[in-house]
């Protein structure tokens, strides 16, 4: 027998239900014991599946096909100046010859939040596209990835893929599942305790993460290699500091919502570990 | 580079990895999930202008599902993930990391393997459902509009498949008493 209220009590944990239903559902799980066990039940598959399936990145061959692709495609765009985007197909590489009937989906007169929860959908549609909307076209957007990631990083169960205070066994862990293999050293003597590592995507690099512990901030050290790219200069973002510095060709930048003087104490350290 | 072809790279091409990594839950072998990126990728350029600010990722999803059921129909092959098998590993497109994991030990590895397995015997839509809700962290009306089922099927569908997900999980764990950490 399955509680009236299950549906609910699952949007609510997704993140799905406005602030008065969440109080509703709140008080509702403290008497049902149902209601309970299924959030418990549904956070731990949720864990579970974080935890174990790998998030695999498209293969770099793959993603180079698919630019040089575009390249020719673009090409043909300028070339024909067609409206109709079918009409430059016969020019592209096709991976088959059959032309499909699958178009771009329309989006709009399409009602696909139809259903249970109709407002619901629209105004997490309405938050989705205000959101887009306020956001600020920035010419580099570096500074905003590395302030989100940071930030997805605090969530819960976000902060760390492999826990250990030991360098030697955070170390190893990044050539298993990150490009570069940064800087790791414990610095706890100067307040600086290093808590664990984390694989993260930046800017289409897999970004090895090293997280330390100052005080009752946490401090991730994102580091990336390939270093083509200008670091942006210092800077401060929704109130996090970022320092940004580069050793050989791996590119660091320190995110936290410390001191800034306390950011760049960490940072001399590992320059001097460098 | 032209305008448009920036803008694309801008907004869509950061979803790539999301794209890829949907196709190898949907598709056969690795090798049918590059095709069919590819082909995503392609259409969503052609059909660029049909995005318009809306959001960028479950648009191209969308598209990588169309490309996946249209090239499943002509290939008249049933659409579900091969279970991982040791063959995957050499490859270097498998699902399962394949690189030593210094904290890992074969009981790990073996849960990331089973893990897999259950996720592949549950029902695609259900898969599907459940892989874009825990694995992309997308919400209910991203997932309804890559699936084309109404908000109130996404939410019927994932509690099914949390559920279902859940009773095969612990059924694998009692199996193999000595894999419950």
């Amino acid at each position: 027998m399955q509680c009236a209220e299950s549906l609910r009590v699952q949007a609510y944990f997704d993140r799905e239900v406005d602030a008065v239903s969440a109080t509703e559902i709140e008080r509702h799980t403290q008497h049902c014991s149902e209601c309970r066990a299924l959030l418990e039940d549904i956070g731990s598959t949720r864990t579970t599946l974080r935890r174990k399936i790998p998030y695999v990145a498209a293969p770099p061959a793959l993603r180079a096909q698919i630019l040089r692709a575009l390249d020719l495609e673009s090409a043909a765009d300028q070339g024909a100046q067609t409206v109709t985007p079918v009409a430059t197909a016969p020019v592209a590489p096709k991976p088959r010859p059959a032309a499909r009937p699958v178009h771009a989906p329309r989006w709009g007169g399409r009602a696909f939040w139809t259903g249970a929860f109709s407002g619901m959908g629209g105004a997490a549609l309405a938050a989705a596209l205000a959101f887009f909307l306020v956001v600020p076209v920035v010419m580099n957007p570096l500074p905003d990835d590395l302030v989100s990631a940071h930030v997805r990083s605090l969530m819960p169960d976000h902060l760390i893929d492999v826990v250990s205070t030991d360098k030697h066994t955070v170390k190893p862990w990044f050539a298993g599942h990150t490009d570069v293999s940064p800087v790791v050293a414990d610095f706890e003597a100067q307040g600086y305790k290093l808590i664990g590592g984390r694989a993260d995507y930046i800017d289409h690099y897999r970004s090895a993460v090293v997280v330390y512990q100052h005080g009752s901030h946490f401090i991730n050290v994102f580091t990336w290699g390939g270093a083509e790219r200008r670091l942006p200069a210092n800077t401060t973002r929704s109130g996090y500091h970022m320092a940004f510095w580069q050793e050989g060709d791996i590119q660091y930048c320190a995110v936290s919502d410390t001191s800034w003087d306390e950011m760049l104490g960490l940072v001399r350290l590992m320059r001097e570990q460098a | 580079m032209d305008d448009k072809r920036a803008r694309f790279e801008e907004q869509v091409l950061p979803h790539l990895d999301a794209a890829y990594r949907f196709a190898r839950w949907l598709c056969y072998t690795p090798g049918d999930a590059d095709d069919v990126v590819q082909d995503a990728v392609l259409r969503a350029f052609r059909g660029f202008d049909a995005l318009r600010g809306s959001d960028a990722k479950s648009w191209l999803l969308t598209i990588v599902r169309n490309c996946h059921l249209t090239a499943a129909k002509q290939q008249q092959r049933r659409a579900f993930v091969p279970l991982p098998e040791e063959n995957d590993e050499v490859d270097g497109h498998a699902m399962i990391a394949t690189t030593p994991d210094p904290e890992s030990d074969s009981i790990l590895a073996d849960q990331k393997q089973a893990l897999e397995r259950l996720m592949a015997s549950l029902p695609e839509e259900h898969r599907t459902v459940l892989m874009l809700r825990e694995i992309e962290e997308m919400d209910y009306a991203q997932i309804a509009a890559v699936t084309h089922v109404p908000i109130g099927t996404v939410m019927s569908r994932l509690a099914r498949s949390r559920a279902a997900l859940k009773a095969k999980w612990l059924q694998e764990m009692e199996g193999e008493p000595r894999a419950v950490r």
